[in-house]
């Protein structure tokens, strides 16, 4: 049984370790930041092949399960919105509902848990596994910025697919809900799109491809911000990985909200 | 960009200006010290190890020399300039100069044998890639590995991957070289051959080296100096040519633990460094 000391101390010392990670990851993203605007000043000195390998492993490599994921979120929602308007006779706005809620949010961030889960624990993995092979003392020591080296290319890639990938995302999803609606409600395809049309503002579908550039952000953040911050026991890596997902996502799902919010207050502001 | 040329422009060591100098050093992890008062000066040229039982803090030290780790207090100082209190890019530009050859090799395993060898070349230097692709040929040649300009570092054994290792260190023909743990884990004909390889380099580069090692043939056949450390008195117990060391430490433990390594002759056998 602990004694109400060393509650206090554990408390602090967990205190203390917060704050340390909060240091850490403000500086890595602000380096991350100076390495990218480098990049885009100078793109002669961005590692092309890695950029194209990381695009491939990004975009079409992702591609299946992209599909699949959204194809299946958009039944799902559907089916299930489909049981609940049903009872009120309100299936005419159903395509509205399933193409808002896809677009705005559903698209944007099944995609990005997709990508957290093959693309950010793959950054951690491989930045942690080159930490404990003393690869990123080899760059440091070499004087080369594993920032510049490791992260911007990944970074850049990301930045291009996810939006890509939200984009087929966004599509299949809605796909998946017209399934359900012509299965349970024989509604033609030209109803589905005309009420899709008249309930879905374009704004909505750049919105979620805006939140996208946000997550993909994130993930690279996080993935290779965990891999940097990986541990020399050899476990560390795994650690990583997992602590790579899970704070990838809760940041997603805090910068959704954030953006949730911004974007009705930027709509109503416009209105 | 840390430009090799424009690090030129750095003022360059005056003469008598030691390769390393150790002032006041005190290492450790946290508040735990390792290593204490630790003074020593290395000069241009020379082929030194740095060596001790394990655990005693040898590569810790290497580590913090070349810059990886801020010590406790001290000062480390590389061609006169202290990569302790360098700003980052300073320091980009400190390390820069010198190569290091990693225990595991830390060669990058997406890259082949010539791409890591070329990497600080296209990352540090305004080369052109011919210039580029003659002195990765030139350094290959130098640790013996022609033809395997092409292999992956997973198709290549121990020894071959420490020899990539120390061509990849070579790179920007720095004046001062890390080793750390250079035959660990290697055959003894290995083991010779990149001691070979090390006297090889010296000769034709006159670069001053800096080893952790604990092999004990190697040091006799390549050393001029051995820095030896202990964990007990965290800190220098002796510091000497090695079979001078063997024979005529003052530190019993020195004295055994030197002549573990057999009979070996040493490059020299009188102290000349002091």
């Amino acid at each position: 049984m602990k004694t109400t000391a060393e509650k206090i101390s554990q408390f602090g010392e967990m205190a203390f370790q917060l704050k340390d990670e909060a240091v850490s990851m403000v500086t890595f993203l602000g380096d991350v930041t100076a390495a990218l605007w480098e990049g885009f000043r100078h793109p002669k000195r961005l590692r092309w092949k890695d950029f194209l390998f990381y695009m491939n492993t990004c975009g079409p490599d992702g591609l299946p399960i992209t599909i699949m994921i959204s194809t299946l979120m958009g039944v799902v929602l559907a089916y299930q919105a489909e049981v609940q308007s049903h009872k009120y006779g309100a299936d005419n706005f159903l395509p509205m509902v399933i193409g808002c809620t896809i677009l705005r949010e559903l698209g944007p961030l099944m995609v990005a848990i997709v990508a957290t889960g093959r693309s950010g624990s793959a950054f951690a993995a491989e930045i942690g596994t080159m930490k404990i092979s003393e690869e990123l003392n080899a760059l440091q020591t070499m004087g080369i910025r594993p920032t510049r080296f490791l992260v911007v290319p990944k970074m850049w890639a990301m930045l291009v697919m996810l939006p890509l990938l939200t984009v087929v995302g966004d599509f299949v999803g809605c796909a998946g809900g017209y399934l359900v609606m012509k299965s349970e409600l024989g509604m033609p395809m030209d109803v589905f799109l005309q009420l899709t049309r008249q309930g879905v503002a374009v704004k909505y579908f750049f919105e979620g491809i805006l939140k996208s550039f946000v997550f993909a952000y994130i993930i690279t953040m996080t993935g290779c911000w965990r891999g940097f911050r990986t541990g020399n026991d050899a476990i560390a890596v795994g650690r990583s990985t997992t602590s790579a997902v899970v704070t990838s996502i809760l940041f997603i799902v805090l910068a959704d909200t954030f953006l949730a919010k911004l974007f009705t207050v930027f709509y109503a502001w416009g209105t | 960009m840390t430009d090799r040329n424009d690090n030129a422009a750095a003022a360059p060591a005056a003469k008598g200006t030691p390769a390393i100098e150790v002032r006041d050093l005190v290492i450790g992890y946290g508040s735990r010290v390792v290593l204490e008062n630790l003074n020593f000066r290395i000069e241009p040229g020379q082929i030194v190890t740095i060596l001790g039982g394990s655990g005693c803090g040898k590569s810790t030290l290497l580590k913090h020399i070349i810059g990886l780790h801020k010590p406790i207090r001290g000062d480390i100082l590389i061609n006169g300039r202290s990569i302790v209190s360098a700003d980052a890019q300073e320091k980009r530009s400190i390390v820069s100069e010198f190569g290091v050859a990693y225990q595991g090799g830390a060669l990058f395993r997406s890259l082949s044998v010539a791409e890591n060898i070329a990497l600080p070349m296209e990352e540090l230097t305004n080369w052109k890639r011919d210039e580029i692709r003659k002195r990765v040929s030139e350094k290959l040649a130098l640790v013996h590995l022609n033809g395997f300009e092409d292999y992956m570092p997973s198709d290549l054994s121990g020894g071959m991957i420490k020899r990539a290792a120390f061509a990849r260190a070579l790179a920007l023909d720095p004046k001062l070289l890390f080793f750390d743990e250079p035959s660990a884990g290697l055959d003894p004909l290995t083991s010779d051959m990149l001691d070979n390889v090390i006297l090889e380099i010296r000769e034709k580069t006159h670069a001053t080296i800096m080893m952790v090692t604990h092999e004990l043939p190697s040091i006799f056949r390549v050393s001029d100096r051995v820095i030896m450390l202990s964990a007990e008195k965290k800190g220098i117990v002796d510091d000497g040519p090695p079979a001078y060391l063997r024979d005529h430490s003052a530190d019993e433990y020195v004295r055994t633990f030197l002549s573990r390594g057999g009979t070996y002759k040493s490059n020299s056998t009188e102290p000349d460094h002091a």
